[in-house]
């Protein structure tokens, strides 16, 4: 039986931007995964959507730094990290138990920041070290979660 | 036997399986994300640590430099290799065996 003829969806309201969580937990070079979470975050910024990164499990090992792939003859993206900044990208939630196992410290991750617009663009760090607890209440308070 | 191990020991069991069935004498290569088994000081170096003397370790040295690990980083002892080295382990070995 025919549907009863239904008036086009309104569309949308000027839409509020939503919050996007990326939450990596993959090495990279081993697998594409690393590499096009980057290509979707940034997408997702030239949307104006909030959107921060979290490095749990072996995603933090994307931020190691000196990373070298001209053996591989693969492409470096760690400097990408570093650019996210000026596409308002500006969180990097890096779980603290995924490097205490993995023997990682800060010290062994690239020096990520950016420019406060609202702070006469001071420099800041993007990294933010935070607890296993804390990564599953900054989850809690996503619109949009994306696995890679 | 030469076993390869190219997953990362915190993402797969390969690492931990592998080392449970390879027998003495036996050389394992960690390649590609496997290289991530050559950390020391995490909860999955002691796998290796403990077989050190009953197998033979080599590292993919050009995997190690992708991912920006240092050599003070890894656990002592295991020897760096290129893709040249790779291929003499392979031919010094009957059989290979990867795991996956």
């Amino acid at each position: 039986m025919a549907e009863p003829a239904k008036s086009p969806p309104a569309p949308p309201a000027k839409s509020t931007p939503k919050k996007f969580l990326y939450v990596n937990r993959r090495a990279p070079y081993g697998t594409i995964y690393a590499l096009e979470s980057l290509e979707v975050v940034l997408i997702g910024a030239a949307f104006d959507q909030h959107v921060a990164l979290a490095f749990i499990d072996d995603g933090v090992f994307q931020l190691t730094k000196g990373q070298d792939t001209k053996s591989l003859g693969v492409k470096n993206f760690s400097p990408t990290f570093r650019a996210l900044g000026d596409y308002g990208v500006t969180k990097f939630y890096v779980e603290k138990e995924s490097m205490q196992e993995r023997g990682l410290t800060l010290d062994d991750l690239q020096a990520v920041t950016y420019e406060d617009e609202n702070d006469g663009f001071k420099e800041k760090p993007s990294i933010q070290v935070v607890s296993r607890s804390e990564m599953g209440a900054i989850m809690q308070q996503q619109d949009v979660l994306l696995n890679f | 036997m030469l076993h390869t191990v190219n997953k990362s020991p915190f993402q797969t069991n390969s690492l931990a399986s592998c080392l449970k069935h390879a027998q003495k004498g036996d050389a394992i290569l960690l390649l590609e994300d496997g290289v991530y088994g050559a950390l020391k000081g995490t909860i999955a170096s002691g796998d290796i640590w403990s077989k050190r003397v009953e197998l033979r370790f080599y590292v993919m040295s050009a995997d190690v430099a992708a991912r920006g690990l240092q050599k003070s980083q890894l656990i002592e002892g295991l020897n760096m290799i290129d893709a040249g080295g790779f291929v003499d382990l392979v031919v010094a070995h009957k059989t290979s065996q990867a795991w996956l």
